[in-house]
């Protein structure tokens, strides 16, 4: 049994996963005060950085409490929340109706928005065209009523949960994406279109918006007729989202509760939004 | 006595931290074999060089195009940046004046000080685009030969000027006695007194070249495959791990240490053909 802990990716530092230390049997260890011991989440690599992040700001804010995030993909997050190895699965879509004896709360939304260069003259794509330009079926702009160029395909790594994100959205098998370009952090993916005028990608929503609100020189392209923010992310009118979900065995109690809450309050939104999530704080 | 007792503790010193220093490669490879061989034994390493291609989530685990991109990435630049750094060493020793020769020193060590990312991003937002308009996409072999040619460029440079100057005065005092010219002394006298230690410099700026990772990352596309020509993306090995280390898991993980292996050794094979390369061009 292998676990890692996720660092934050920052900007071009590629975020590094660290091999720890094994560990198969596990209490939690409740002292007099309930807001003391020890919190295990497991489960989705995309929740974990950002539950990572919000973990070290509760336990400077809460004494004697230490809270361990490992990552290994949302299913384990199920599975682990079930049998009770963690106290919180982390879980990156709504629950099946399978799993529905497990509690979610939501922590945040995630968008994927496809990004154009600013002089790009195609304003819109439908999501058959979008399919056949990361297939190489159309590999100029003026098949899809641009500039004679040759389309220079933006794709992620394997692995990166926005690739598979946008891949589900598109019901894309991610072999059948021919890209002429691979990347890994969403910053990369938006130097690399603002530097070529003829390229496409996709990047979580919040770094797209963000980089195109202070003057950068990336579009969003909306999805059958919808734009692309995390407005319409947050009313659920954009169509590549998902949740982000916290997810427990039984109702939530003591120190499980009590992060719950501090996970889904405004205390940690500038966190969820530094990870180009959408929050969900009221 | 007391010399020959404090000389015992002495060479025990060193003989600790020289056992130190080779325990620490052999723990890292002890933990990359650890990490991968359950997985090595269970698919079998010719996969990893037989496979249709590389998709580890759907279990294809194809390095061999990675290995060509590191291969291709780092001969290329050292091919473009050994004959620069040489030159510009020998020009710094015997053709500029001296206080040229200190200043420009001094900007080839600024050269070696910058860190990679800043390489690569410079890389990303100037060359890339350059290279796109010139052929696209941009992010291409190219771009990662040009950018890891500056990175290595003070590496030679700096061997090179240190292993001329570490040529004895008497073998130019020699040259000149015989009446040649500065150009048939480099030529003639410089350049094979000083062999071994350029070949130093070609590992060092090498090993370098093939270890770089972020640089690389930035500009090179990174995607998987052979490259057709100078003018398309590749991924090296190091920039595999990088990219996808972040978010994988079980197999896709151990296919990773797999690659870090793959690239330890590729690094093996290297210092050992420049050894003996070495070996023949000392005793010739």
């Amino acid at each position: 049994m292998q676990n890692s802990k996720v660092l934050l990716p920052f900007l071009f530092s590629v975020s590094v996963a660290l091999a720890g230390q094994s560990c198969a049997t596990r209490t939690t260890s409740m002292s007099s005060n309930p807001l003391q011991g020890k919190l295990v989440l497991t489960g989705s690599s995309t929740v974990a950085p950002l539950v990572a992040e919000i973990a070290k700001r509760y336990e400077t804010q809460r004494s004697g409490v230490r809270i361990d995030v490992q990552s290994g993909g949302s299913s384990r997050g199920i599975t682990d929340a079930r049998q009770g190895v963690a106290d919180i699965g982390m879980v990156s879509r709504s629950l099946k109706p399978e799993e529905k004896d497990l509690q979610a709360f939501e922590i945040a939304k995630d968008g994927v928005s496809l990004i154009l260069n600013k002089n790009n003259p195609v304003s819109q794509l439908s999501d058959a065209q979008i399919v056949s330009l990361y297939t190489k079926k159309i590999t100029n702009w003026k098949e899809v009523g641009g500039q004679d160029a040759p389309i220079t395909v933006v794709n992620k790594a394997e692995g990166r949960s926005t690739l598979e994100l946008f891949a589900q959205y598109f019901k894309l098998d991610t072999k059948a994406i021919k890209a002429d370009v691979v990347i890994g952090e969403n910053e990369q993916a938006i130097k690399t279109v603002a530097g070529n005028p003829n390229a496409i990608g996709y990047v979580s929503i919040g770094s797209a918006e963000f980089d195109a609100k202070n003057g950068g020189s990336v579009k969003l392209l909306p999805i059958n007729g919808i734009a692309a923010s995390t407005a319409n992310v947050s009313n659920q009118t954009f169509p590549i989202a998902r949740r982000l979900n916290l997810v427990t065995k039984t109702t939530p109690t003591g120190l499980t509760k009590d992060f719950i809450e501090f996970a889904r309050s405004k205390a940690v939104t500038d966190i969820v939004k530094e990870q180009y999530f959408v929050s969900v704080a009221q | 006595m007391f010399q020959w007792r404090s000389e015992v503790v002495f060479v025990g010193v060193l003989r600790g931290l020289a056992l130190l220093s080779g325990l620490i490669v052999l723990l890292i490879l002890f933990f990359l074999l650890q990490e991968s061989l359950s997985f090595l034994q269970t698919i079998g390493f010719l996969r990893f060089f037989k496979d249709p291609a590389w998709h580890p989530v759907s279990r294809e685990y194809n390095l061999l195009p990675m290995l060509w991109g590191s291969l291709l990435v780092t001969a290329g630049s050292v091919l473009l940046a050994t004959p620069l750094g040489i030159l510009s060493a020998v020009f710094c020793q015997y053709y500029a004046p001296a206080a040229i020769a200190q200043g420009y020193r001094r900007l080839i060590e600024l050269l070696a000080g910058i860190p990679s990312v800043v390489y690569g991003f410079w890389g990303l937002v100037v060359l890339v685009p350059l290279i796109g308009r010139l052929h696209p996409p941009g992010p291409s072999l190219l771009a990662g030969i040009l950018i890891l040619s500056i990175m290595i460029l003070p590496t030679i440079a700096l061997v090179a000027d240190a292993s001329f100057t570490a040529v004895p005065p008497e073998y130019l005092r020699g040259a000149a006695a015989l009446g040649l010219g500065r150009w048939a002394t480099v030529s003639g006298v410089v350049l094979p007194a000083a062999k071994a230690g350029l070949m130093t410099g070609v590992i060092l700026e090498t090993g370098r070249a093939i270890g770089e990772t972020m640089a690389v990352l930035m500009v090179c596309g990174n995607v998987v495959q052979v490259p057709e020509s100078l003018f398309a993306p590749v991924r090296t090995l190091t920039a595999n791990i990088a990219l996808e280390m972040a978010y994988a898991v079980g197999n896709h993980r151990a296919a990773l240490f797999v690659s870090g292996l793959v690239l330890m050794g590729l690094v093996v094979g290297l210092v050992a053909i420049a050894e003996v390369i070495h070996q023949e061009q000392i005793y010739d």
